[in-house]
């Protein structure tokens, strides 16, 4: 009888790779991906057979790593949450070009209805564009099973492959029956190395060949196994299943679905079998998790011979994860009876800790701030952008990783003053950096705030790229080391912050002010371990 | 055998130590089992939940469907009722009514009580109280799940076995103090439903 393991979406995804002979996984933590590299980082058979699997600085240099060690061979995995796609995408779009030798799978886990995050953007547009071959499993099994196959087509197309999760997949435990591992890949090199060096000259060959490869990869998605055409006795509606919208449907028919469905799982998509489906149903419904991508593909922009329906009709919620109740209305079903809401439960949003570090740096900054008729503070990703809550109010902006310092120098060259920037250690060395070098290149008067509590705080404390080198990183940089000021945050220090905050304010120039406190969850774990 | 749970609570409370208990004697009896848990930034501070469903047959969804929820196990009063839209009509709360009172609005404790009283099936608790009294007091958790266990459909015995392989790494004395506070738990619910 087959192991049988309750695993997240994200850890039967990470046993399915190393058990597909990984060789490396590749990360910056974002939810809700963050469970894959540190279910491998756990697992006995990483250290047996020393996979890489150190936190990268951001999903950028992740991705040109895992691209590093697929060129000499091996099996490697990048994985990231969504918008960190957005910052890997140069390496991303560009890998689809060099290909890959050594299997290469992209995990992108993405985020609908932003329980976590400042968008619901679609990694599969991303596949789409860059030509990649995309997966999307339905079920913690299919994510087990479906490592292995995507780094043999990997393999076998030179490719690297996009794998997509949601957080409902990523974040959800279910019985999963596993395998036995394989053996790691051997050292070897590429056979067509020219397309690893993207002159244009190689480059344009090469996109050639991309193109026809994409077309062969359409026609594997329709062989695909994942990708299932369940026939109906009710062809009055077809309906079209993506990823895990195929769970929400089969809940709302539990002694089976009485229309014909595909169930898609592989792409690119499989027109063929979205037309086989067209041709013998009246009309269709597409289910998908996220944005439109099949409908709006489906539907095009001439008149359909016949009515399709999803998000873009209002039948589904344009915006949002999908449950088993929205599919249930689109497919015209009566809603369970229910109980009705309490008019008394009020929301409880997230908050900074107590004791937290932020807290006392915040406390500061306001005051401090609140002392000028417009002082701004532009802020950054991470636990510190609750700050933007009561009772602190102490932010204006939060964008995407490390923006709070390009936009504190934008806002001060167009003479706003004071400038103030507040980033996270872990977040600073992510993508913060290069901003603080424009910063002094152009001699911009703002005031950074690097909020040091030593960790990656809100993903679960992983380890930050510049524990115990963020002064010599901004010396090194070119900020004046007489305004590199340090402090630690706590109540009984709230005056010296406060005095070096308003010196640093007045400078004309770039400083940085570091308040450095380990965060309390990291600190109270070490604590416990200590005691141990 | 089909059981549909939401678990509730506020972020920290240590309502998957709960859902992980579960999970370990769903699948020693071989069931299927579906748990979408709640991770980020909501567990700083925020309200959690969990969809935890366990069934013999083929489980499609990962979350419960409105209506659908048999249990609603909760760790704060407040938090048990947000999530009434979930609760099956003859479904039951089990709640502990230690308020965590960590907003400014959090409403009237009178009107909250009486709300939980209205419910046709509700076993209430003072988890914190039971899990004192059983000489560990970080165990309202593990006091909760033995207020919810004879509704559960598992045999207590196995969801003790779960209890002993999760704080098996923390020692003997921590294993017995945790299965105190859930026969603490168990016995109070066998009060209250033995009406």
């Amino acid at each position: 009888m087959p192991k049988r393991e309750l695993l997240l979406g994200d850890e039967a995804l990470a046993l399915g790779a190393l058990h597909a002979g990984l060789s490396g996984v590749f990360a910056y933590p974002g939810t809700p991906s963050t469970e894959i590299t540190e279910y491998i980082q756990g697992h006995p058979l990483a250290a047996e057979r020393n996979v890489h699997r150190t936190w990268s600085t951001n999903e950028k240099t992740a991705m040109e790593e895992a691209l590093g060690m697929s060129f000499v061979g091996k099996r490697a995995m990048v994985c990231m949450k969504h918008v960190g796609l957005n910052v890997a995408a140069d390496a991303f779009v560009n890998s689809a070009m060099t290909g890959a030798h050594g299997g290469v799978v992209v995990v992108v886990a993405d985020d609908p209805s932003m329980h976590s995050s400042q968008n619901e953007q679609d990694s599969r547009f991303y596949g789409q564009f860059a030509l990649i071959p995309t997966f999307e499993p339905a079920t913690q099994q299919e994510a087990y099973d479906m490592v292995r196959k995507a780094f043999d087509l990997s393999e076998h197309y030179q490719i690297p492959v996009l794998m997509r999760l949601t957080t409902r997949m990523a974040h959800s435990r279910a019985v999963v029956e596993v395998g036995e591992p394989q053996e790691v890949n051997p050292l070897s090199y590429p056979k067509q190395p020219r397309q690893w060096v993207l002159m244009p000259g190689n480059s344009r060959l090469r996109y050639k060949a991309l193109i026809d490869d994409y077309a062969r990869l359409e026609n594997e998605a329709a062989q695909s196994p994942f990708n299932r055409y369940s026939e109906g006795t009710d062809r009055r509606l077809g309906i079209i299943t993506c990823g895990i919208a195929h769970n929400y449907l089969m809940e709302n028919y539990p002694e089976g679905c009485p229309y014909p469905v595909l169930k898609i799982a592989q792409y690119p998509l499989p027109k063929e079998s979205v037309r086989r489906l067209a041709a013998e149903c009246q009309e269709l419904l597409i289910i998908e998790e996220g944005q439109p991508l099949v409908e709006q593909a489906v539907r095009g922009v001439l008149p359909a011979p016949l009515k399709i329906r999803g998000r873009l009709t209002g039948e589904l919620p344009r915006t949002g994860e999908l449950t088993p109740d929205s599919v249930r209305a689109a497919l015209g079903l009566a809603p369970h009876r229910a109980h009705a809401a309490s008019e008394i439960v009020v929301p409880r949003p997230p908050a900074l800790c107590q004791g937290c570090g932020h807290r006392d740096m915040y406390t500061a900054l306001t005051e401090v701030v609140r002392e000028f008729p417009d002082g701004k503070v532009f802020s950054d990703i991470g636990c510190y952008t609750l700050g933007w809550l009561a009772p602190f109010h102490a932010i204006d902006t939060c964008v995407d990783m490390g923006a709070s310092i390009t936009m504190a120098i934008g806002a001060a060259h167009a003479g706003q003053h004071p400038a103030v920037a507040v980033i996270g250690d872990s977040t600073f060395t992510h993508s913060g950096m290069t901003g603080l070098l424009d910063a002094v290149n152009e001699g911009a008067n703002i005031t950074v705030v690097i909020s040091d509590n030593l960790t990656t705080g809100m993903t679960g404390g992983q380890d930050s790229a510049g524990t115990g080198r963020l002064e010599q990183i901004c010396t090194g940089i070119g900020v004046d080391p007489a305004h590199i000021r340090v402090v630690v945050p706590l109540p009984k220090n709230r005056e010296e912050m406060k005095r070096i905050l308003r010196e640093e304010i007045a400078y004309k120039g770039v400083s940085v002010i570091i308040p450095r406190r380990e965060c309390i969850q990291t600190a109270k774990r070490h604590a416990a371990a200590k005691n141990k | 055998m089909k059981k549909d749970i939401i678990l509730s609570g506020v972020g920290g409370q240590g309502i998957l130590s709960i859902a992980t208990v579960i999970g370990r004697a769903a699948l020693a009896e071989g069931l299927q089992i579906k748990q979408a848990e709640v991770h980020g930034m909501s567990q700083r501070g925020g309200d959690v939940q969990s969809h935890l469903r366990i069934s013999s047959s083929e489980i499609h969804s990962d979350l419960i469907p409105r209506g659908g929820a048999d249990l609603v196990i909760s760790l704060e009063p407040m938090e048990s009722l947000r999530y009434l839209p979930w609760l099956a009509a003859e479904g039951w709360v089990v709640t502990s009514t230690v308020p965590v009172i960590n907003i400014p609005n959090y409403p009237d404790e009178t009107a909250l009580q009486a709300e939980l009283k209205a419910l046709p099936q509700v076993i209430t608790l003072d988890a914190d109280a039971l899990a004192r009294e059983a000489g560990s007091p970080r165990s309202a958790n593990m006091a909760l799940l033995g207020a919810a266990a004879p509704l559960l459909g598992i045999a207590a015995e196995r969801l003790e076995a779960g209890i002993r392989d999760i704080f098996a790494r923390k020692g003997e004395a921590v294993v017995e103090a945790n299965l105190a506070a859930f026969r603490a738990g168990y016995e109070t619910a066998q009060k209250q439903t033995e009406r």
